[in-house]
């Protein structure tokens, strides 16, 4: 049954691949054009990336984007690693259905509600907005994917081997240092990439809770956008997409070859037996 | 270990159990432990004694790994204390016992070599780095992987990091090692040999072993004493050899080895001998003292290998047909079928190759065992 694929399956990938991709391909390649015009192609050009390295409001906006998205990620990633640990591990102790639901709440809680409510809160406090209270923000949303990342991990770890630690004289702090944490570390890993992600592309929550002097590159992408698409946006874009890419490749291309070299060993380790 | 001595001397008089002056080493001293409403180790008490090889034995959920559990700090008893050496350890935590234990799973740290898992205990204990070298290379000596000190476990057969496993738990000297079901995951022949490594290393390092096994031949082989548990209580604790030749409930008698366990009422006692009526096989004497109502229901339970084939005597015959054979090369067993419908088990050692059997299917045969050989069970 074996007769390659018909004319059926090579079109629906196609179609499928080309709405998937073919936007992002556009941008790209609009974002090297001569023309100031974004529908006309007027000859390749990089004058758009010259330009972008000029526009300070730009730059700024991404620097705001990169330091919230950093810090944000790594406070998000301890807070949700450690929430996983007590999900998984404290047993059942009074309000864990209560603690675990509100774990996973802004999982599922539109994104308006809880900038809304986060504004509200700031204001309340009479808490000057900016940066913080973006950064604020940020953890509090993307720590519960680190939790979920980080708990599915936990979920499949085999417990003897912390016993073993604490068996041989290992205190539990400790024995979480040097053996839980190495072990569970892809896991906290892609809960920190992921963390970062969501924080760099984030633009509800972000205007909500924003003030003077902390505007994010979404933020500024989407303001400058109303006021008409420039090639400068599509270089920006480009730039941003170029970032994700490599490292979503680099992260794919290392697990892969640390599992065929695993998987080497292993196959070596049984022959020798 | 090919060199291997025969155990020593010193084994075949070790019975301290037996020595009332004798100090006990761990002592569990009316340990109940509950999990919820589930009682996983109810009110047991036992000694187990410097040196000793012990075995808990039983089927799984009886409560064998929960007791070890306690003895290494991973659970604390609901009521009742342990001690260790004369210390009361039951709220010792787990980091600060004198007590190792090998894992099933090995648990062996992946993202570590073979040479710093076995470090790792006496890393804790900061010990000076040469000393350390010094023992980890001890220690792969002895379970023989000086070759593999760099590799990382997941490049380890599954032999290979058993043998991690059992150095890494060796390696603080403990003054008591619980190996939770230790050979489970090996293959019958390589079981075998790791039973009898196991022992030399105990009987070298002068260690005090606690084994939780489900496999009685494992037991057997391996221990100085067994304790056969069953729901949370230990049903016997004795060596090897009492506890075949005498175990004290069918319980014990039906988990250790294969046996006969024939149905009946006591008729008399007397001058130290049993007569029971049974409905399969009819009047059977045993030579035991026993202290017993006449019409008391009992049972007489007598290992196949016991039983012999033989027709013209007195006392104790039982008559049958011979139903299946199972050849096992060495020895053969005979399933009889009794005239009430009861299948008994007789094995005899082939002496002469049979090539035309002496006794084959439908033959009418007798069969019979000495009055010494079995024994009566109340229970």
């Amino acid at each position: 049954m074996n007769r390659g694929p018909t004319w059926f399956n090579v079109a629906s990938v196609t179609a499928g691949f080309a709405f998937l991709y073919l936007p992002i391909v556009i941008l790209v390649v609009y974002s090297f054009n001569e023309s100031r015009l974004v529908t006309v192609w007027a000859g390749f050009s990089t004058k758009w990336y010259v330009a972008l390295f000029q526009n300070q409001g730009l730059l700024d906006a991404a620097w705001v984007t990169v330091r919230v998205a950093f810090v944000s990620a790594t406070v998000a990633t301890v807070l949700g690693t450690m929430a996983a640990i007590v999900l998984i591990r404290a047993g059942r102790f009074p309000g864990r259905t209560l603690f675990s639901g509100m774990i996973y709440a802004p999982l599922v809680m539109p994104e308006v509600i809880t900038g809304l409510s986060l504004l509200l809160l700031f204001v309340a406090m009479n808490f000057a907005r900016g940066f913080w209270t973006v950064l604020i923000a940020h953890i509090t949303f993307s720590m519960c994917f680190v939790a979920v990342v980080v708990q599915s991990r936990l979920v499949t770890f085999d417990r003897s081997v912390e016993e073993a630690a604490l068996d041989l004289g290992c205190p539990p702090l400790k024995t979480f240092f040097q053996i839980t944490l190495p072990m569970i570390l892809p896991a906290v890993i892609s809960g920190w990439m992921l963390a970062f992600t969501l924080s760099l592309d984030d633009l509800v929550i972000a205007s909500f809770t924003t003030g003077p002097g902390a505007t994010t590159l979404p933020m500024k992408i989407y303001s400058q956008v109303r006021l008409g698409v420039t090639p400068e946006i599509n270089a920006v874009c480009t730039i941003l997409i170029g970032i994700v890419t490599t490292g979503v490749v680099a992260a794919s291309l290392i697990t892969k070859r640390q599992e065929m070299e695993r998987q080497r060993a292993e196959r070596l380790a049984v022959a020798e037996a | 270990m090919a060199d291997r001595q025969p155990a020593s001397a010193s084994r075949k008089t070790f019975a301290p159990w037996s020595d009332p002056s004798a100090e006990p080493f761990i002592v569990f001293d009316n340990v109940t432990k509950r999990f919820g409403d589930f009682v996983a180790v109810n009110n047991v008490s036992l000694n187990v004694y410097e040196r000793e090889f012990f075995s808990l034995l039983g089927p799984s959920g009886c409560g064998k790994t929960t007791l070890l559990r306690m003895l290494a700090g991973f659970e604390t008893p609901t009521e009742g204390r342990i001690l260790l050496d004369g210390q009361d350890i039951s709220t010792i935590p787990p980091y600060r016992r004198p007590v190792n234990m090998m894992f099933q799973s090995y648990a062996l740290f992946p993202h570590m070599s073979v040479a710093d898992n076995i470090a790792f205990g006496l890393k804790q204990d900061k010990m000076p780095k040469p000393e350390i070298e010094e023992r980890v290379a001890d220690m792969l000596r002895l379970v023989k992987l000086e070759q593999f000190a760099g590799r990382k476990p997941h490049q380890l057969s599954g032999g290979q990091r058993q043998r991690v496993a059992l150095a890494r738990s060796l390696a603080k000297r403990p003054k008591v090692l619980l190996l939770d079901e230790p050979l489970g995951a090996l293959d019958k022949k390589l079981r075998e040999e790791t039973q009898f490594e196991l022992m030399d290393i105990q009987e070298n390092l002068g260690l005090t072993f606690m084994i939780v096994t489900h496999d009685q031949e494992e037991a057997m082989t391996v221990s100085d004493r067994i304790a056969v548990m069953d729901h949370g209580v230990f049903v016997q604790v004795a060596t090897p050899a009492e506890m075949y030749e005498y175990p004290n409930s069918r319980y014990v008698a039906d988990f250790i080895g294969d046996i006969n366990i024939i149905k009946g009422t006591i008729k008399s006692t007397a001058n130290g001998a049993v007569t029971l009526e049974t409905e399969d096989a009819g009047t059977l004497v045993v030579h035991q003292a026993m202290d017993a109502i006449p019409g008391t229901p009992a049972y007489i339970a007598i290992r196949p290998e016991k039983m012999q084939v033989i027709s013209g005597v007195s006392q104790n015959q039982i008559d049958g047909e011979v139903w299946d054979i199972a050849y096992l090369g060495d020895l053969s067993i005979y399933h009889v079928k009794l005239p009430s419908g009861a299948i008994v088990k007789a094995s005899q050692t082939n002496v002469t190759r049979l090539i035309e059997r002496p006794i084959t299917w439908e033959d009418d045969i007798s069969l019979t065992f000495a009055p010494d050989a079995a024994v009566v069970l109340l229970d």
